[in-house]
């Protein structure tokens, strides 16, 4: 038998192999930018040069026809190279202006939206779901490519006041991150415990040590060691369920999504925030998901209308007040959006401000 | 080939509506390739019962513990066979794409290539954590899968308890608030952990991400163990030709309203004029006002990079900012960069050393303190690393007279 072929453990390759021409010889000496139109760039360098980019959403998860259409379209119209944002849409760079329309005009004779640059919403930043995760409680690329569609316009125009980042996430380990308006299955009940599998699959203390309220122990049930759960102190996070997929967390009805806005990376204006609830109990409906583009729409609807130019969805909450938040989107406030979490009190009002 | 669709009414509905379709897309694969066929039944299964039926399990490739994420079938009959068994093995190669995701169509083709070879033509650009995802491969194909991209020049990323696979932003290579190298900086962090990457036996995953500039636009404050973000510690350079012409062209109440107001520190203010007076010592390089007159106002000369440790999601003490631990180093020449390596390494190693089981570095953090893991890594204490000083007086102070005479000698060098 041969020698197995060990790895050669090059790590993160080269960047300048893969480099359009004109950023490599451009590299670090960027002047200034543009925006042309939605989706389209030009920047300028110190040397005089310009580079044109067109960006367009793509689906993500691939196949290889379509990536090999997205290759042809390169080769043809835009020099032979591409990027990719960290929102999956795709940037073909040109050097020389007159292409930038024949790129556009192809792109979008294929199927592939111009924009998600400014202040739009850009492609949805995702999980995996049903299609490879292993503790997933809904799909991913299902509920964006409905909500894409349903935000579609708001994709290729640019008439938002600032950027709107969207993220989605199949269970609250929230994968796809934090985002001016993050949608996140949020379990509803305990997990149901397959005690006859527990003791064959889990390490049971590590298990139990997961548990952020120790509500999980050790138990013996019908003669086999297992673990219970104290169905007071749960708040059914689903963190057991990773290393011990005994305890059931999805359900197909009290598996709901949760709403959160106001997330921001960004240090631009205010400091870099986490997104906050706003909403919940929305169910998780295959295979469009309505529920969600209702609520997630209510709310762009509403900012849309109110904030001011460059106040992103949480600097526009944190001026107009949390009760305005709620009365402009008409989503209800209830109890649950009271932080009693480690730190909480430091999200309460230690104020006299109140807006009348 | 070729084997018979199953019957898909919920993906199907998928197919409709302007945003690009990755129904058609695997809908397309399938027409030769089985794999798809029964992958495409699996997931309307899940559609239908709104359940996953995926599991882990130990598949990899020789020289490596990790980068492969396993994934076989428990939609099984009564008589434990796979309901699928096209699909009853799934598994997803995650490849470290190059700084800033360019690429060249010839490489891309050459990926399709393979993956049309060995898997199910499925490829994600890009996962969540910055690989491309191979999506789609039986147990057997791995391997070969894996050493014919490897022989290409591209490597596994991380998956596990290890170093993940870094981010870096579009950086120097097409943007102007580029501080430094971002790309080589993401390279070197990465690459020098390769062994703590490709051998998981971290207590957690270790994230390192590299934004050029305080926009933040990899997010690396909110996701990253170790962030690396530009900035500049002289003034924000200012043109003022352009400040009038952009004040001419929008009107001095929407720079008054979008601009100057807008300054998070008042560091702003419009002259007569129509000139732009800048109060630089109370600038904190937010990048507001910058980003709004890009080609009037940019940041200064003498940049570097602010260095930030502990940001995470959720699980398991809830959300947590990175926080400053390195308030400013320059990043240029060969010896910054070392500096840098070595104090990535440090961390790493404490990291590695003092984290329990299932503990990021942002929870350690919080349950040691940051002082302790300053001086555990060697990095001295500075005001830039607090919001406030403390509040509250339930602490012990008796080596106060020590420590206020370190920093007058802090002041003195």
């Amino acid at each position: 038998m041969s020698e197995p072929r060990m790895p050669i453990e090059s790590g993160v390759p080269e960047m300048e192999p893969y480099l359009h021409p004109v950023l490599k010889k451009n590299y670090g000496e960027w002047a200034w930018h543009e925006r042309l139109r939605p989706g389209v760039l030009r920047h300028v360098a110190k040397s005089g040069d310009s580079i044109w980019t067109v960006r367009a959403g793509t689906q993500r998860q691939m196949d290889l026809y379509t990536i090999r259409k997205l290759m042809d379209i390169a080769d043809e119209f835009a020099e032979g190279y591409v990027r990719f944002t960290i929102r999956s849409n795709i940037e073909y760079m040109v050097g020389d202006e007159s292409k930038v329309q024949p790129l556009i005009d192809k792109l979008n004779a294929e199927g592939f939206p111009i924009g998600g640059t400014g202040p739009s919403v850009s492609m949805i930043s995702h999980t995996q779901g049903w299609l490879h995760c292993d503790i997933p409680g809904t799909d991913a690329s299902g509920a964006v490519k409905a909500l894409m569609d349903d935000l579609y316009d708001d994709f290729v125009k640019e008439e938002m006041p600032n950027r709107v980042r969207i993220t989605t996430s199949c269970c609250q380990i929230n994968c796809g991150g934090q985002g001016d308006i993050a949608i996140n299955i949020q379990h509803t009940k305990p997990p149901k415990i397959d005690h006859s599998q527990v003791a064959n699959v889990c390490e049971r203390p590590s298990v139990v040590a997961r548990c952020p309220v120790a509500a999980i122990r050790p138990a013996m049930v019908n003669g086999k060691p297992s673990l219970e759960v104290d169905e007071k102190k749960c708040i059914c996070c689903g963190a057991c369920f990773p290393p011990c997929p005994p305890m059931q967390i999805n359900d197909p009805e009290h598996s709901k999504f949760a709403i959160w806005v106001g997330g921001k990376n960004s240090n631009a204006r205010s400091k870099p925030t986490f997104h906050k609830l706003v909403a919940a109990g929305v169910p998780n409906n295959p295979p469009r998901w309505p529920e969600v583009s209702t609520v997630v729409k209510q709310i762009l609807s509403a900012y849309k209308e109110d904030a001011k130019d460059w106040e992103r969805i949480g600097e526009w909450a944190d001026r107009i007040g949390w009760p305005k938040f709620f009365e402009k989107t008409g989503l209800p406030f209830t109890k649950y959006h009271i932080d009693n979490w480690r730190g909480g009190r430091s999200n309460l009002n230690a104020s006299a401000h109140i807006r009348f | 080939m070729a084997k018979q669709m199953h019957d898909t009414p919920m993906l199907d509905q998928l197919e409709s509506g302007p945003w690009p379709s990755f129904v058609t897309g695997l809908k397309r694969l399938a027409k030769d390739n089985d794999m798809m066929v029964d992958l495409l039944g699996q997931l309307e299964t899940s559609y239908e019962t709104r359940k996953g039926y995926w599991k882990g399990g130990t598949v990899g490739v020789i020289g490596y513990g990790g980068g492969i994420i396993p994934r076989f079938t428990e939609l099984k009959g009564d008589d434990g066979q796979a309901l699928f068994p096209a699909a009853a093995e799934f598994h997803t190669l995650r490849v470290m794409p190059p700084p800033g995701m360019h690429y060249d169509t010839d490489t891309i083709r050459k990926f399709c290539d393979i993956w049309e070879k060995y898997g199910s033509g499925l490829i994600a650009f890009h996962g969540q954590s910055g690989d491309i995802m191979f999506q789609g491969c039986s147990t057997d194909n791995v391997q070969p899968a894996f050493d014919e991209i490897n022989e290409m020049g591209f490597d596994l990323g991380g998956a596990g308890p290890a170093v993940r696979t870094g981010m870096s932003c579009v950086g120097a290579a097409r943007c102007e608030n580029s501080c430094f190298d971002e790309g080589r900086t993401m390279r070197m962090l990465v690459n020098n952990a390769l062994d703590d990457m490709h051998r998981p036996a971290l207590p957690y995953k270790f994230k390192y991400k590299v934004s050029g500039c305080p926009n933040d636009c990899m997010n690396s404050v909110q996701r990253a163990d170790l962030a690396t973000i530009g900035t500049w510690r002289d003034d924000m350079k200012v043109d003022q030709d352009e400040v009038k012409s952009f004040v001419a062209e929008k009107g001095r109440k929407y720079v008054i309203d979008n601009v100057i107001t807008r300054c998070p520190t008042q560091a702003l203010s419009l002259n007569d004029d129509d000139t732009l007076a800048v109060d630089n010592p109370s600038c904190v390089r937010c990048m507001h006002c910058i980003n709004v007159m890009n080609k009037a106002l940019s940041p200064g000369d003498d940049k570097g990079v602010t260095l930030l440790c502990g940001g995470k999601r959720t699980l398991k003490i809830g959300d947590l900012m990175g926080t400053v631990i390195v308030p400013f180093m320059k990043l240029e020449s060969d010896e910054d960069f070392e500096t840098l390596e070595e104090l990535a390494t440090e961390i790493l190693d404490f990291f590695a050393e003092n984290a329990l089981e299932h503990e990021r570095t942002g929870e350690m953090i919080e349950r040691i303190g940051l002082v302790n893991f300053l001086e555990g890594v060697g990095l001295e204490i500075d005001p830039n690393m607090i919001e406030r000083p403390r509040m509250n007086p339930y602490v012990r102070m008796d080596g106060w007279d020590e420590e206020a005479s370190k920093w007058a000698e802090r002041k003195a060098q």
